[in-house]
């Protein structure tokens, strides 16, 4: 048994038709980031930690307190959460300084005007900004403004840090540089983290855990080692660049559709069947050798995909294929052209659905 | 002038017309005005006693009545636009029948509540020895009860126009409701409660029947310049137009340095 996490939340909440039903547990000094697509519930899920959303059931336990119980009628309003939130679009004060937004939380939580000036000072020295104090925040920069909402956040020392989306806003450039110092600053916070986002490389380098949410619910969660190499969603595939199919396993055959795919790995009864696309090989005709996966497919569609091009097949399983430029030439690839698949049965991984 | 050339704009005549005699319909009265103004013997009419004292009882009482409704109407229009209830759009239409009301009626409606023997009035009066009628102070609140619609609406209108979600960040930052009002909401929405101000203080300066019904036409103490001009207007013509001018200059001078300063580019 080891110890309770910091936060242990389960988090039940209706906006509309819209229902999230989700468990999140995050220990001290843990990053977790909630990924998934638009809509999938992400935000309301933030929303409802900082107690800008209310549960319809479930609990928010932090730090030992209940903060929402509302089989109890327990429910903490925002401001007394020890929550800090970095907002989507930042939403610095526009009529603030620099210095000001940051001093904000701590003058609020008690802090005298000398003290809560003299802790945002230390803050934006932190994050690099002190020479920028007296800016308001259209005189920053997109960089300089998620800074200065990181530091407004950390600012009031929160139990739980929430991030939501903190880098969509930027340029390429900029999100590279912020993402590698916001991931310095998130490994020294000592509480819990949550990142929402549905960026898979945000997600990746910030975070120890990936929780992903699909429709209101959690449909996988593990480290990134994990969730990359056995996804269970075709959003999780595609997050990963997996092809990814679910059927049945019988040993080293898995039968998916009308196809039995041949694994390396053994399972049995329902199972999950992942590969990448550059595993996949593309024939004129019906290739002859070693034991493979071979199947009959017709291409759909042809797009580029960094170096090389990537095919997107039907046929008894759909599947996407990479071949290089000279490859594809030389097949004279075009949509509804017949061609031969082939997978390398070690190329394969297999496990229980 | 170096600005490029720009396409020359055709104006179609069915509206250039009525734009026009629009234009004229509002600027030749005032031009009527200059014209007939006795600009001989100006001087000397401007320093009759009446004239700068209604003047400075115009500009007092109009100031009065809109931080009256600046202190009154901010939080009622902080009502209507961030806090649900029942009856919410009742209470809105009931904040602009001031609007639509004729202001003698609105004097009327004051006397009911607030004269000797109104419903307000009489508990005023025997309680606190505090009577309203026919003096400045009800001046004040005819003005106020007029003026008021103009700066609720315009600062509801700034209200629901602002970002609710900073309001949300100062609560995860530790601030309450109050706190979030005074730090956050009020200085967001700085520039509509003063353009409030302004239409509600211009309102009020030219407050006449509300103000002749419920304070009456005192000198000194109740007659205000719109009062003065439609009094002179009785006996002496030429000191009506003078100080019709007299309002119409003080009134476009203090607008007009208002609207650089304060509202800004709208």
């Amino acid at each position: 048994m080891t110890a309770p996490p910091l936060l242990d939340a389960h988090l039940v909440a209706d906006r509309g038709a819209f229902h999230l039903d989700a468990r999140l547990r995050i220990g001290a000094g843990e990053v977790v980031a909630l990924l998934g697509p638009n809509g999938a519930g992400k935000t309301t899920a933030l929303r409802a930690l900082a107690g800008l959303h209310p549960l319809s059931a479930g609990h928010l336990t932090l730090d030992g307190v209940d903060l929402d119980r509302p089989d109890r009628r327990v429910w903490t309003p925002p401001e007394r959460r020890p929550v800090g939130v970095v907002f989507q679009d930042y939403l610095l004060f526009p009529h603030l300084s620099a210095l000001d937004n940051v001093a904000f939380g701590p003058r609020r939580r008690g802090a005298d005007r000398r003290a809560a000036r003299a802790r945002a000072r230390g803050w934006l020295d932190r994050v690099g900004l002190g020479g920028q104090a007296r800016h308001k925040p259209r005189q920053l920069s997109g960089g300089q403004a998620q800074r200065v909402a990181l530091a407004r956040a950390l600012a009031v020392e929160p139990t739980l840090l929430l991030l939501d989306e903190p880098l969509a806003a930027l340029d390429a450039r900029t999100r590279l540089d912020t993402r590698a110092e916001l991931q310095r600053h998130l490994g020294a916070h000592p509480g819990a983290t949550l990142l929402v986002t549905h960026d898979p490389l945000d997600a990746l380098v910030l975070a120890d855990r990936l929780v992903i949410v699909e429709q209101g619910r959690v449909v996988q969660e593990g480290d990134a080692a994990t969730v990359t190499a056995r996804p269970r969603t075709d959003y999780v595939a595609r997050l990963v660049g997996l092809n990814l199919h679910r059927g049945h396993a019988d040993g080293h055959a898995v039968t998916v559709g009308g196809l039995t795919l041949t694994t390396a790995d053994t399972v049995r009864g329902d199972a999950f069947v992942a590969f990448p696309p550059a595993a996949v090989a593309l024939h004129p005709t019906r290739p002859d050798g070693s034991p493979r996966n071979v199947w009959p497919a017709t291409v759909t569609g042809v797009q580029r995909h960094g170096d090389n091009l990537r095919v997107q097949l039907a046929g008894p399983v759909a599947v996407a294929a990479d071949v290089t430029p000279a490859a594809a030439a030389h097949l004279g690839l075009r949509p509804g052209q017949p061609v031969w698949a082939a997978v390398k049965a070690a190329e394969t991984r297999a496990y229980p659905a | 002038m170096t600005r490029p050339a720009r396409r020359r704009q055709r104006v179609p005549l069915p509206l250039l017309l009525p734009a026009g005699l629009g234009l004229l319909f509002l600027v030749l009265p005032l031009a009527g005005l200059l014209v007939r103004t006795p600009w001989t013997t100006l001087p000397r009419r401007l320093a009759q006693p009446g004239v700068l004292t209604a003047l400075r009882l115009s500009l007092e009482t109009a100031t009065a009545a809109t931080l009256l409704c600046v202190a009154l109407g901010v939080p009622l229009a902080w009502l209507l636009a961030r806090v649900e209830f029942p009856g919410r759009r009742l209470v809105r239409a009931l904040v602009t029948v001031p609007l639509v009301l004729p202001p003698v009626v609105g004097g009327v409606a004051l006397l009911l509540v607030f004269g000797r023997r109104g419903l307000l009035g009489s508990w005023l009066d025997a309680t606190f020895g505090v009577t309203l009628p026919f003096t400045t102070a009800g001046v004040v609140l005819a003005e106020a009860f007029v003026a008021m619609p103009f700066l609720v609406i315009a600062v509801e209108g700034a209200l629901r126009g602002a970002d609710a979600r900073y309001e949300e960040a100062a609560a995860t930052l530790g601030a309450g409701r109050w706190t979030t009002f005074t730090r956050v909401t009020l200085p967001l929405v700085a520039p509509g409660v003063a353009a409030g101000a302004v239409l509600c203080w211009a309102r009020a300066l030219g407050e006449f029947g509300a103000t002749i019904t419920f304070a009456g036409n005192y000198p000194g103490r109740t007659q205000t310049m719109p009062l003065a001009v439609y009094l002179a207007l009785e006996t002496d013509v030429q000191a009506a137009i003078v100080l019709s001018l007299v309002l119409l200059t003080v009134s476009v001078a203090i607008l007009a340095g208002l609207r650089d300063r304060w509202v800004g580019v709208t």
